[in-house]
């Protein structure tokens, strides 16, 4: 087991390491490199000069990589280029405690509405209500979920005046949990509908799968209530490959939440990079594309490594 | 049974000539299965609808996409603006109908192009395997690691994003896994006798791969093409809304829902944030619809 974890760590630093290179040559594509916008055009030839040396911008390319590489290892992902002085990696903590709320709250409930319904679904296919929730996960994943958060903030907040319309908190207010919640509940429902989706799917053809096995049928036919029979023995088994999901699942949430935090001007990191990506502000860029892209490798790395934990017919 | 049966249809041809017997080919075998599902039909036939009235947008349309009338600002829906007017005066009725053109043409544009790449990589790594396959795969890992919204933000940002580049990027981003999909099958379909018959008789490899090996890897391609039509037209929506894919005045789906996003809008007009969505919605489904039923159909796997 230790030494199949070590294995897989192992591989995944080639793949760090190609992800950093990619990053590296799409910014270095752009055109004048990532610091040519801070260059005044009307600069002196002696000042440019200056100014290439201290960017490092006359290192051959692959110096450049290094060096960068290097600092990022440090955690120094350099300064913000529009906000001058303040390193990226301040911008990014500062941020990171809101998606991290944001991406908490929708996960569950996706997961706490999700497995329910994907178990009932599983139970009694082709029921009515199985049709219904197939319908639904259906137009759950096709929604636009831009789309789904403008018409919940047009009803719910322009129309009815029932909830904020964006932010984290009224604004020059004190502290309290209720203005926290109240301008969480929107947010969260949109980023949870997709979710939500694909994770009844997910877990109503998995609970199919094991309530066709064998030791099923010979648990129902030895008087068990059928209740009983799927808690026990058939969820046990069932939630082995949707353990495995949370792992790729959480990662894309950064990613994925980032149209969602510009609807409802939820400054999160999703925020920052859509905000810094207008803005050319390079230096955040990179930093958050490697940060996510990091956070996909070890997603997987934790979906391999929780597979092998919880189901002991893997070998490895 | 069979012989039975064949009698039967031996006497009605003798009782009714124009009764014709048909075999049982592959394509009805295809068609019968994917009659059968509902959710797929119903979806091919929207689609249709919605398809052809993008192509015929010019002849379809009342109005001129880009007519400004300053007097007619965000119009409730009537029998003049079928679906109402946007904040310049604008007939939305016939912007969706243009919108839908861009949509759906990056969309198909861009799938053709991630499968020319995706199958391409798939099939190289799949029937070479060794080092070929290990580094070939190892870029599809680095690719699928980083998020595609980010990708696309970053590289829509440096290079304009004009309806061929946008095309272009989303072929880029999107070929993964139509390119792990691939290589699976040729992975198993490059060990079958049929394969090997053809390299003992000193078959080219191109030749095993384009005309032996792909064919019956098609199936598996065509259900992911289908779906990642939909996911393409949901990526290139975002992008818009962003106001970083198509730029106005020609109307996208995604950048009239960018337009939308006003107070003034929202508190005036509610109906035309409602219908772009509500399209870009529907089409996916489609797209989504047909692609589950594609993927029961041309499974030979599964059989009444």
């Amino acid at each position: 087991m230790v030494s199949y974890i070590f294995r897989r760590t192992l591989m995944a630093i080639p793949l760090l390491l190609g992800i950093t290179i990619l990053s590296f040559a799409i910014i270095k594509a752009a055109p004048g490199g990532p610091v040519a916008m801070l260059m005044d055009p009307k600069m002196k030839a002696s000042d440019r000069e200056k100014f290439e040396e201290k960017y490092g911008l006359n290192d051959p390319v692959y110096v450049q990589y290094f060096k960068w590489l290097g600092n990022m290892a440090k955690g120094d992902f350099g300064e913000s280029l529009i906000k001058r002085g303040t390193p990226v990696s301040e911008l990014i903590l500062n941020r990171l405690p809101n998606t991290l709320l944001l991406m908490t709250v929708s996960f569950l409930l996706a997961v706490l509405i999700a497995i329910p319904i994907g178990i009932y679904s599983a139970m009694r296919p082709y029921s009515p209500l199985d049709y219904t929730f197939t319908v639904g996960s259906f137009l759950g994943v096709a929604t636009p979920n831009f789309w789904f958060g403008l018409i919940l903030i047009m009803f719910f907040s322009v129309t009815l005046g029932w909830f904020p319309t964006g932010g984290v908190a009224t604004l020059n207010a004190p502290f309290s949990l209720w203005d926290r919640i109240h301008h969480l509940i929107l947010p969260a429902l949109v980023l949870a509908t997709a979710d939500l989706a694909a994770l009844t799917r997910y877990t109503r053809s998995s609970m199919l799968d094991v309530l066709k096995q064998d030791y099923i049928r010979t648990a129902k036919s030895k008087g068990f209530k059928e209740k009983k029979v799927v808690i026990k023995h058939g969820i046990r088994n069932g939630m082995i490959p949707i353990i495995t999901l949370f792992g790729l699942m959480l990662p894309s949430f950064i990613g994925g939440a980032a149209i969602t935090e510009k609807v409802f001007a939820w400054p999160g990191l999703g925020q920052l990079f859509i905000d810094s990506a207008f803005q050319r502000d390079y230096p955040v860029i990179m930093a958050l594309t490697v940060i996510s892209a990091v956070f996909v490798v070890i997603g997987n790395l934790l979906a391999d490594i929780l597979y092998a934990i919880f189901d002991p017919r893997i070998e490895y | 049974m069979s012989q039975i049966n064949m009698e039967v249809s031996q006497k009605d041809l003798q009782l009714n000539p124009n009764l014709k017997s048909k075999p049982d080919t592959l394509t009805r075998i295809f068609f019968q299965k994917f009659t059968k599902n509902k959710l797929a039909v119903i979806g091919s036939i929207v689609l249709f609808i919605i398809i052809m009235s993008a192509v015929l947008a010019p002849w379809i349309a009342p109005y001129k996409f880009e007519d400004i009338n300053l007097l007619d600002k965000l119009k409730p829906p009537s029998k003049e603006y079928w679906l109402g007017t946007d904040r310049y005066g604008r007939d939305i009725f016939t912007r969706l109908l243009y919108g839908g053109r861009i949509s759906l043409l990056v969309g198909f544009c861009s799938v053709a192009g991630a499968l020319i790449i995706g199958v391409s990589v798939g099939a190289v790594a799949g029937y070479f395997g060794g080092i070929v396959d290990a580094i070939l795969m190892r870029l599809v890992d680095i690719v699928i690691s980083i998020p595609s919204i980010f990708l696309l933000i970053t590289v829509v940002t440096i290079f304009k994003p004009s309806v061929a580049n946008l095309i272009l990027i989303f072929a880029l981003i999107s070929w993964t896994s139509t390119a792990r999909l691939v290589r699976g099958e040729f992975l198993s379909l490059r060990t079958r006798e049929f394969v090997l018959a053809s390299k003992t008789i000193g078959t080219k490899s191109y030749k095993i791969i384009f005309s032996h090996i792909l064919p019956n890897a098609m199936g598996p391609i065509i259900v992911s093409a289908t779906l990642l039509v939909g996911s393409v037209i949901l990526s290139e929506a975002a992008l818009s809304y962003l106001g970083l894919g198509i730029q106005p005045p020609t109307p996208s789906w995604g950048n009239m829902l960018e337009d939308a996003q006003n107070y003034t809008v929202m508190l005036k007009a509610p109906w035309y944030p409602f219908f772009p969505g509500l399209l870009i919605l529907l089409t996916v489904l489609c797209f989504n619809f047909i692609g589950d039923g594609l993927r029961d159909a041309l499974d030979p796997k599964t059989i009444e």
